[in-house]
């Protein structure tokens, strides 16, 4: 039986030191299909002073495994990851969904302190800059209609939702759109979207109704996998073809 | 959504009816309603500031309850017998069946008025009654909606929530031979005047058990409708059934759960009718049997163990986006939604239920709601890697050979950027294929695959990064 664990994210950790470098998590997906979002990312957190570094040898946190029930298996990955990154005292991530993972479940995968305590120093990038920077303006100009959709994972794991939404409003120009239902799954779900394809689109189609009733032109998160599913909805549809899905990354440095 | 009621051992999935839990099944009413009571009730639960210190009060001590639940039972047996109550155990439901059955015998009874109770769901106890020339009634409006439609509730506190007004008034028109009208008022009339006559008539009154207090020896009933009451004190002879994880230590603990409940449950401060029942009527019997009907197996599972606080409430199952989609037959047996995936595969065993816990995006609104403070998400995918090794519908070689490559893969810098070079020549090929196989077709169904950029990051990291130094 696996020892279970929680962690409390950061409550006795020594706080960011100016010039410490910071170790970027881009998870595979976003490596391969949206490097814009990496890029961004790198360039957010290069402007507010923090210096960055890549470790080329990392691939995926194993979270589709843990999630499909396959521990054994994430366990390697999760190992690979460790010591690609224990070296490093801040990681930072683009999403939400991946920081969780290290963060929270990193632990009910191996309890060993050595593991426990790496998937501890992963941030989610809002995160990062919000509360551990304390940054609430990036300084960026985006003139469009915008709404937001945050990652359950992201929210409910990690407790993010202030950080994003306090940096969206900042942007110049960006008209906020509330979303009806904004607490509400979007079915991505990982393995789940294809595991279970018709109550995963199902809930899809309910998101997108509501991004429709909200009149944005944009949508943002943190969470891009979600994205990637309802973005794939939206696109499918010539009515909803125009909505844009957009990294929140990619939104703080526009325009600067 | 029509079904004939199904009387079965353990879990059989209502395949054909519900797609075996991978499409939406339910209808749209039952979607809305759960969400607007999911909401409604969220909006009376964030107007008390101290919600989550009641939370935190009942996890600890629904914990030391569950951590004790040796000699808490034994305390409120004592303290029940003391009164001349009759305790009575049961291992299964069967033995629980039997008791029921040698009481009926004992005193005669030829019918039977039940308040709600999921315990005797499970008990299939309507069928034994009914096998054994005993006429068993149900009181609860819903559940007496879903004994005449010859159905199972879809839901554990609205039993009827997927059926509106007008298809109860040509319910009641059917069976009941009353004119059709779909005026709740009304309905509600014809169901008072049909139960009235039941309650005088019956010899035994059948009711759950909310809470089973082991200080004072006190069963808690809650309900709104007055049927819980009449059943429980109208006939001579009243048999509660209850669940061992239902003990609650102390009666000073009892009004943080009241307060919970009802909340959590229908968003009502508190129910109706609270019925704090210590002994017997003067003249009259009182028996309470106590069963486990599988519990001990969550007992066993120290990560599982949590999910013996539930009490019941419902506010999973309406929070719950996947069980709004499928409704609550898709789960297959007595507990839909998400309380039902983490303890079904427990109580029927993971053969039958192995793919329950794998019906959630695991978004976790589950685990925000629930008063008890379950970790049901987290327990979500702790059943999920127990049902991939164990016999169980989800435990599949060619699943396991996925990860197993997907795990080798993933270890090391070259063997990841040629998955990469794969995955990426997959999708821009994948648009030439006159169909989509497997989980690729999954997810094409109504998704655009994504574009597929120029290099990936790696590439613009060794040109860039090393301008990536502060100013």
């Amino acid at each position: 039986m696996v020892k279970r664990t929680t962690f409390a994210p950061r409550q006795d950790d020594p706080p960011y030191k100016k010039g410490e470098p910071v170790a970027l998590f881009i998870p595979c997906y976003i490596d391969q299909f949206y490097p814009a979002i990496a890029q961004a990312t790198a360039e957010l957190l290069t402007r507010n002073g923090v210096p960055v570094v890549y470790p080329e040898d990392q691939t995926c946190c194993g979270q589709p495994a843990f999630n499909s029930g396959y521990w054994e298996e994430a366990k390697g990955v999760v190992h690979h990851f460790c010591d690609v990154f224990e070296k490093h005292r801040w990681i930072v991530c683009p999403s939400g969904s991946c920081t969780a993972m290290c963060r929270i479940f990193f632990g009910h995968v191996d309890p060993a302190d050595r593991i426990v305590g790496v998937g501890r120093r992963v941030f989610e990038l809002t995160e990062f800059l919000h509360d551990i920077l304390g940054v609430t303006d990036t300084g960026a100009t985006f003139p469009h209609k915008v709404t937001m959709h945050s990652g359950c994972h992201g929210r409910r794991e990690l407790g993010l939702f202030e950080a994003p939404m306090t940096l969206l409003r900042s942007v110049r120009g960006l008209t906020y759109c509330e979303l009806p239902n904004i607490e509400e799954c979007c079915g991505f779900g990982g393995t789940f979207s294809v595991k279970m394809p018709g109550i995963s689109l199902a809930m899809g189609r309910t998101k997108v109704e509501n991004i429709v009733r909200s009149e944005a032109e944009v949508v943002v998160s943190n969470d891009i996998s979600c994205m990637m599913h309802v973005g794939g909805i939206l696109r499918r549809d010539k009515a909803t073809e125009h909505i844009r899905t957009m990294h929140i990354a990619e939104v703080l440095t526009a325009g600067t | 959504m029509m079904s004939e009621t199904h009387y079965i051992h353990g879990a059989e999935f209502l395949k054909k009816l519900t797609k075996g839990l991978a499409e939406p099944a339910g209808p749209k009413s039952l979607e809305v309603t759960a969400e607007r009571s999911s909401k409604h009730n969220r909006g009376i639960t964030a107007q008390i500031p101290y919600f989550e210190e009641w939370r935190q009060a009942a996890n600890d001590a629904k914990r030391y309850a569950i951590a004790n639940l040796d000699k808490l039972l034994v305390e409120f047996e004592r303290n029940l017998t003391a009164r001349g109550v009759t305790v009575l155990w049961a291992q299964d439901a069967e033995e629980a069946n039997r008791h029921v059955l040698e009481i009926a015998r004992q005193h005669e009874v030829k019918s039977v008025v039940k308040s709600k109770s999921m315990l005797s769901e499970e008990m299939e106890l309507n069928h034994v009654l009914s096998a054994a020339g005993i006429k068993p009634v149900e009181t609860d409006l819903g559940e007496y909606i879903v004994q005449l439609a010859e159905q199972r509730p879809v839901h554990i506190v609205t039993p009827a929530l997927h059926m509106s007004a007008a298809d109860v008034g040509r319910l009641f028109a059917e069976k009941l031979g009353e004119p059709f009208t779909e005026e709740h008022e009304k309905l509600t009339d014809v169901a008072r005047r049909h139960l009235r006559d039941e309650y005088l008539r019956a010899e035994m009154g059948i009711s759950g058990c909310n809470f089973g207090v082991a200080d004072t020896g006190t069963i808690v009933v809650v309900e709104n409708e007055g049927n819980a009451g009449l059943s429980t004190a109208t006939p001579p002879v009243h048999v509660a059934i209850m669940g061992i994880e239902k003990i609650l230590p102390k009666i000073d603990y009892l009004p943080t759960f009241l307060n919970l409940l009802g909340r959590s449950g229908t968003g009502q401060k508190l129910t109706t009718y609270t019925h704090l029942i210590n002994g017997p009527v003067p003249g009259k019997k009182l028996y309470v049997i106590i069963l486990d009907n599988g519990r001990s197996n969550i007992l066993k599972d120290p990560a599982a163990r949590a999910a013996l606080f539930c009490m019941r409430c419902g506010a999973c199952l309406n929070a719950c986006p996947v069980y709004r989609r499928t409704g609550g037959w898709a789960y297959g047996w007595v507990y839909p939604g998400p309380i039902g995936a983490i303890i079904t595969p427990h109580l029927v065993g993971m053969e039958q239920a192995g793919k329950l816990p794998f019906a959630s995006s695991l978004c976790g609104a589950c685990g925000e709601v629930c008063p008890a403070k379950i970790d049901i998400p987290h327990q979500l995918v702790h059943l999920r890697h127990r049902a991939v090794n164990e016999p169980s519908p989800m435990n599949s070689w060619t699943e396991r050979l996925t990860w197993r490559l997907f795990s080798w893969f993933m270890r090391g810098r070259k063997r990841y950027l040629l998955t990469m070079w794969a995955v990426r020549m997959g999708v821009r090929m994948s648009k030439f294929l006159p169909w989509h196989p497997g989980k690729l077709g999954a997810w094409t169904r109504g998704r655009a695959l994504p574009k597929v950029p120029g290099p990936d990051f790696r590439h613009w990291w060794r040109k860039n990064g090393s301008r990536m130094k502060p100013k």
